[in-house]
């Protein structure tokens, strides 16, 4: 239970390769795992939570079958609860503090979450009520986890809540990031629409500062939260890196999220540049697409990666290969303009760094080719920094400065959450974390525009 | 958001669900954190004249591995003084005064005490009265407790004597030590009580160290017998509760209680005749927190019937509830093994062969794979093989359509014109 098996791959037919692979566990093996979780009190797997949610409670509403209660408790605390069921890094968070870790082993806390979850979705439940209208309206900048979990508790509070999504779909990385047999779009889409059922208005394909300006924002809402995520994968810098065949890991996965998948790959060799989360996404989904040969380079060593250990063994079980200390310096073309192999230097580790992690330096004369019909970037992600300038927010790089408790920025009017905060070296850019900074930013709001509590619903 | 107050013989309280007398409701501290926690009403912990206790008190009884199956003690009554508990309990009705706060009273045999204790205790505020006639140990030997509770004259006469005085609801709280707990519930309805509680505690040793030969718990190595409770008691509780809710004489509420751990028994309860119920183990298990789930899960379950009030769904069940001799002869069903399920344990062959009537067959089919069948002209539908099944949904029972019309034994004997039933002259 709770670990993700590589299954084989099928030629025939990619996309059941893009079905999710954990099944999830069976009603018997929920209620015996429900039963088995002590009911702690002071549990400290909720003080591993980000979001906070009351789990030692809604597993034992799992094992008194109100599983109504028990997917309310989860997504009253993370509105987007079902994601993180099948996201989060659970052995570093709730399933780590679990107290059995000391006796006998781990509640499978992040697979019972699931468990509750999907009961709701299964069975569409709506588990949320807008509360009684105060008058106020608020614009969210951005509908990815952090934009959703701001406008789903600004609604329970009572605010006019509208959402500006520069996709065709809300979900932000949700929906288009996270690989989807890790995480299937429809659980993303039915946490979308437990928010728009809160009254939110979504206006998808709409980007601000292109169709809506900021002073647009600023005259017609109270308040804006601006939750704009990430951009793009960053350019290597090297010789070759606009030959055909070189990919943008992010656009990478959401091509596989965005109707068929494409054979282009079958039989081919690729090399993932990277080794965060994005680029066990991208290497896993190219084995997936049919690749004869996936690689991953990575200028640094196991230890200093920053996947998961899950998602490490997950990518070997895949066929995955690792080549630490490998930097790439060129790629090469053929007479098409087609990528046909990287040159790599061997790297060894010298003094830390600003972030602690140990820099990587060149071995000299250690220059290597690798053959390569496809290159897949995914080296971290740009910043929106035109975007943050039109707002006129202060910014460290394209990191918005926010006040760390309330998100609000140096705009008093504009409040930040998600990853367009998340600066380097500042812990791991998780969809639970920016989960809790929209709810933070959504109350920050509350507290400032109505300053007597209100109950939510 | 269905309406989960309740009303007990005039008792009323926000929730179905209260503390039953015992240690979690021994002083104002632990009542008023778990009316912070939510717990509709509590039984306040048996007072009278302050009592010695023991150490140890407690022993729980596992099973496979499950903590608390069973629960066994030998605390007595409050060992803190009258005026104490008094204090607490006015303090605390202060502060929650929309809970229902019960004093649970034990006191000797004699209409002065009760007369006494009555007025004292009506003085600080109480919503209702409970009459201690069950504890099973240490009182019963001073004549208390189970000892007058086993006896349905002293019930009767005893609850005369409250209710001379009493201006509250009066509950009498029965013992399950007695061959037919409604013998001792239709004396107390005949005293005047205003409702009946049951159970109280079962007779019971939890066990026996197998190392030092002193029981299970003991007191510096010698035991006496404790009172039984916790899940393992439920079927034995739901079963008093159903009998005194389907016995015409007996027509006054009751409080439900034995191995309630959840909103689903809290449900059973009620069903079978409860008007709310009270909860001890659980809480003694898990903590005050607990009732959150049991409020939220019968909320939910209420919701989802279409039932606006917990009110309607008291003794549901109660005409489900009969005799064996009203029960069809003829209606027959069998088991049917979905060998696409089935992970071929075995389990429900062996204990149809060596235990039942010997009507699953262990097979092969054309492929070569090993499959379980049942016979169903032989299979006499008695449940066991879907009993001891594993999996759920690997057997089935179904209804057999034998062609015959409905028959009862009752109805039988008077066709063929015998008595209708046993007749045994029962001496009341």
């Amino acid at each position: 239970m709770g670990q993700l098996k590589s299954k084989g791959i099928s030629l025939e037919n990619l996309s059941l390769n893009f079905e999710e692979v954990h099944q999830g566990l069976s009603g018997a093996e929920a209620v015996e795992e429900a039963n088995r979780c002590l009911y702690c009190y002071d549990a400290p797997c909720i003080k591993a939570c980000p979001t906070d949610i009351d789990i030692p409670k809604f597993i034992k509403k799992i094992a008194s079958g109100n599983l109504k209660g028990s997917a309310t408790t989860i997504m009253s605390s993370n509105p987007v609860g079902a994601t993180c069921a099948r996201v989060c890094p659970t052995e570093e968070l709730c399933e780590g503090a679990c107290v059995l870790n000391h006796s006998t082993k781990p509640i499978v806390i992040g697979d019972l979450q699931r468990f509750a979850t999907d009961w709701a979705i299964r069975n569409e439940q709506l588990l949320f009520k807008p509360g009684e209208r105060n008058g106020k309206k608020i614009a969210v900048v951005g509908g990815g986890p952090a934009g959703l979990s701001a406008a789903r508790e600004l609604a329970r509070f009572g605010y006019d809540v509208t959402i500006f999504e520069a996709e065709e779909k809300a979900g932000g990385l949700d929906t288009y990031g996270i690989v989807s047999f890790r995480l299937p779009q429809e659980i993303s889409y039915w946490e979308v629409e437990q928010v728009e059922k809160m009254d939110v208005e979504i206006r998808t394909n709409t980007k601000v500062g292109e169709d809506i300006s900021y002073e647009e924002l600023k005259n017609n809402y109270d308040s804006i939260v601006l939750a704009i995520g990430m951009g793009s994968v960053p350019v290597l810098g090297i010789e070759g890196e606009n030959l055909e065949g070189i990919h943008d890991a992010i656009e990478f996965v959401k091509s596989t999220k965005s109707g068929e998948i494409t054979q282009e790959l079958i039989g081919k060799k690729v090399v993932v540049v990277g080794a965060g989360n994005t680029a066990i996404d991208a290497a896993t989904c190219s084995v997936r697409k049919g690749a004869s040969n996936v690689k991953i380079v990575y200028r640094r060593t196991a230890n200093e990666m920053t996947a998961y250990d899950f998602e490490y063994d997950f990518a070997k079980q895949d066929g995955v290969e690792f080549n630490w200390l490998t930097q790439p310096i060129r790629i090469t073309g053929d007479d098409s303009g087609k990528v046909s192999e990287l040159t790599c230097v061997k790297m060894e580790l010298g003094e830390p760094g600003s972030d602690g992690r140990r820099r990587p330096v060149p071995v000299e004369g250690s220059d290597f080719t690798i053959e390569a019909d496809a290159i897949i970037k995914a080296i971290g992600q740009t910043r929106h920094l035109s975007l943050i300038e039109h707002f006129g927010l202060e910014h460290e790089g394209g990191v918005v400065k926010v006040n760390p408790e309330s998100r609000q920025t140096s705009n008093p009017d504009v409040y930040s959450c998600g990853d367009v905060i998340f600066g380097k070296g500042k812990g791991d850019a998780m969809v639970v974390t920016a989960a809790q900074q929209g709810k933070e930013a959504a109350l920050a709001i509350h507290k400032r525009l109505s300053p007597a509590p209100t109950a939510t619903a | 958001m269905a309406d989960l107050r309740l009303n007990l013989a005039g008792i009323e309280s926000p929730n179905p669900f209260w503390l039953a007398s015992a240690p979690p409701t021994n002083s104002g501290y632990q009542v008023q954190r778990a009316f912070e926690a939510g717990w509709g009403g509590a039984v306040w912990k048996t007072l009278g004249d302050p009592i010695l206790n023991v150490t140890s008190r407690f022993a729980g009884v596992s099973y496979n591995g499950q903590n608390m199956a069973g629960f066994n003690n030998i605390e007595l009554i409050t060992d803190r003084p009258l005026e104490v508990n008094l204090k607490e309990i006015y303090e605390t009705k202060k502060r929650f005064p929309n809970h229902a706060i019960i004093a649970s009273l034990m006191v000797e045999p004699s209409q002065e005490k009760w007369h006494e204790i009555v007025k004292r205790v009506e003085e600080v505020g109480v919503d209702g009265l409970e009459l201690n006639f069950g504890c099973p140990h240490g009182m019963a030997e001073r004549g208390m407790g189970a000892a007058s509770g086993q006896v349905p004259e002293l019930v009767e006469k005893q609850t005369m004597w409250v209710k001379e005085a009493a201006e509250t609801p009066v509950i009498v709280k029965l013992t399950p030590n007695i061959t037919d707990i409604t013998f001792t519930a239709e004396a107390a309805v005949q005293g005047g009580a205003d409702a009946v509680s049951m159970i109280n505690t079962i007779n019971s040793l939890a066990g026996v160290d197998l190392d030092t030969w002193d029981t299970v718990p003991n007191v510096a190595g010698k035991g006496a017998h404790g009172g039984y409770c916790g899940p393992a008691v439920k079927p034995i509780a739901l079963n008093m509760v159903a009998e005194c809710a389907r016995h015409p004489k007996i027509n006054v509420p009751i409080s439900g209680m034995g191995g309630v751990s959840s909103w689903r028994e809290a449900v059973e309860f009620m069903l079978m005749g409860a008007t709310g119920v009270q909860v001890c183990t659980a809480a003694m298990h898990h903590g005050f927190s607990i009732v959150e789930d049991m409020k939220d899960g019968l909320n939910n379950y209420l919701d989802e019937k279409g039932i606006s009030s917990v009110m309607d769904i008291v003794g549901k069940s109660v005409e489900k509830y009969s005799d064996w001799g009203n029960l069809d002869l003829n209606h027959q069903i069998v088991a049917k093994i979905n060998n696409d399920v089935c992970i071929n344990c075995n389990k429900c062959h062996i204990a149809c062969e060596d235990t039942s009537h010997q009507c699953i067959d262990m097979l092969v089919d054309e492929n070569g794979n090993d499959i379980l069948r049942v016979r169903e002209e032989d299979c006499v539908g008695c449940n066991l093989c879907s009993i001891v099944c594993p999996v759920d949904g690997a057997i089935e029972m179904i209804d057999y359509d034998n062609g015959q019309p409905p028959m009862t034994w009752n109805e039988r004997q008077s066709a063929i014109g015998a008595a209708p039933s046993c007749d045994v002259k029962l001496v009341k």
